[in-house]
């Protein structure tokens, strides 16, 4: 896969997104290491994403690669109205692989098309997120032992959380059973319902999480975004719908894990946290081997 | 024969120029418009809600004097899914093909996506129709899906 830029997660074929996971296993068993120390990454973060942008850097950090580039737009040529084409083009003299968080939809497929080396979205826009499926992935895989026909509960908000989208698609690949729990206004979309159906795959929907809990391998938490709902009260009242706590979890299945991409707001109480059933800050580090090995692998190391 | 004087009182016949059949009532207006007849300034006859045994009404566009690449044609199929096209010379038909829906669609459509990179910088948009029937059209870029409902043309 060298060379091989990563924009949408269906650019890797199932056995390539495996073979990431593969690697990433051997860099969680030896996470320092020195073989990117005759290369450099640029990272542009059109908006800032700390967690992301962190988690990016240190993988690169490790690994004794160096980093180059900019945490938001404000203070570069950007902001003075460089167009992406002269940023990207510019950059690439810089650097051997350029990793890249904006906001504006598809500006990571125009980038990957025009730039000389390859190019990692690191998130553009409401569209694509590709290495937070990889990582999400990767958690699933470690904590049940395979990826195969698990049942996968996705609570909150399903309509515009891009990772619910790129995970469910990511999913169909390993006959999953999904279980969509939301408020009837943030239900899956069918443009990605259809993904599950084209496989003839099994999906419930639900407006509660509780019936769905003791069925469930992995409960996947959401955010749900205030901005979303143009009532506040109806936010309010939904926003406490969707609010797990310690005594939920117990009796849940023995192999039964909560993943959540983080930041949460308080739809997972902190009670939780102390259950080994609670998974979100080892996924999050998981971010940093998943990201380890695609740099690895696009780079030709690895 | 009767039927045919009948449907040539309808919309006049024209000497040479290109017929276009089979539009759906409420798409003839963008046909005009996709194909730039607005300015044109040769005799352009266009009717709309004609009785149609197959698609129970229809519309018709006739341009006079003016022959289309078909590229050109095939934007309205966007529009126009079952379009056919008549060549006349001479008050006779010469040729008669029907529009083909494109598997890939550049620069005429614009993504309906505001946060589109395409609507941001001076990028053409390129779609893959993943719907002729339809007309859904699958932004290469961003990847929201434009339809016949949010479709502008540039
Ligand atoms: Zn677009």
């Amino acid at each position: 896969m060298k060379n091989k830029s990563l924009v949408s997660i269906n650019d890797y074929s199932k056995e390539e997104q495996l073979r990431i996971l593969d690697i990433a296993q051997e860099f969680e068993k030896k996470p320092v290491q020195t073989i990117l120390q005759d290369y450099v990454i640029a990272s542009l973060f059109f908006e800032p994403s700390t967690r992301t942008r962190l988690s990016f850097e240190s993988a690169v950090n490790r690994l004794g690669g160096k980093v180059v580039g900019f945490s938001e737009a404000s203070n570069t040529s950007v902001k003075k109205g460089e167009s992406l084409r002269d940023t990207i083009l510019t950059v690439a003299n810089y650097s051997d692989l350029i990793v890249m968080r904006n906001p504006v939809e598809g500006s990571a497929r125009f980038a990957s098309e025009i730039s000389p080396v390859p190019v990692i979205n690191a998130g553009d826009g409401a569209n694509q997120h590709p290495t937070q499926t990889l990582l999400d992935l990767y958690s699933i895989r470690k904590t049940q032992g395979t990826l195969d026909n698990l049942h996968i509960a996705m609570v909150g908000d399903l309509k515009y959380g891009r990772t619910i989208h790129s995970l469910v698609i990511a999913l169909c690949n390993y006959n999953t059973t999904f279980h969509l729990v939301s408020p009837v206004e943030l239900k899956l979309p069918s443009s990605v319902k259809m993904h599950i159906k084209e496989r003839k795959l099994t999906y419930h929907q639900y407006t509660e999480m509780d019936e769905v809990l003791p069925h469930a391998d992995i409960l996947y938490m959401t955010r749900i975004q205030r901005e979303r709902f143009s009532d506040p009260l109806e936010y309010e009242r939904i926003k406490n719908v969707y609010n797990l706590h310690k005594d939920m979890i117990a009796d849940t299945k023995e192999n039964f894990r909560v993943l959540h991409p983080l930041p949460r707001v308080n739809e997972i109480a902190i009670n939780v946290d102390k259950s080994p059933k609670a998974y979100y800050f080892e996924q999050a580090l998981n971010g940093v081997f998943v990201r380890q090995a695609l740099m690895a692998s696009i780079l030709g190391i690895k | 024969m009767e039927n045919k004087k009948i449907k040539e009182l309808k919309v006049s016949a024209i000497e040479n120029g290109t017929v276009i059949d089979h539009i759906p009532s409420n798409a003839v207006f963008q046909v005009i418009r996709i194909l730039k007849l607005e300015a044109f300034e040769n005799m352009v006859l266009f009717a709309t809600n004609l009785e149609s045994k197959k698609y129970g009404k229809k519309g018709i566009v006739k341009v006079s004097n003016k022959f289309f690449a078909p590229e050109e044609l095939n934007k309205i199929a966007l529009v126009a899914p079952h379009a056919s096209i008549i060549e006349i010379r001479d008050f006779q038909v010469q040729t008669k093909t029907v529009v083909e829906t494109p598997d890939r669609i550049k620069g005429i459509v614009r993504c309906f996506n505001p946060n589109c990179i395409t609507n941001i910088e001076h990028i053409p948009a390129i779609f893959a129709v993943v719907d002729k029937e339809d007309t859904r059209l699958k932004c290469h870029y961003c990847e929201k899906i434009t339809t016949r409902e949010t479709m502008e043309f540039r």
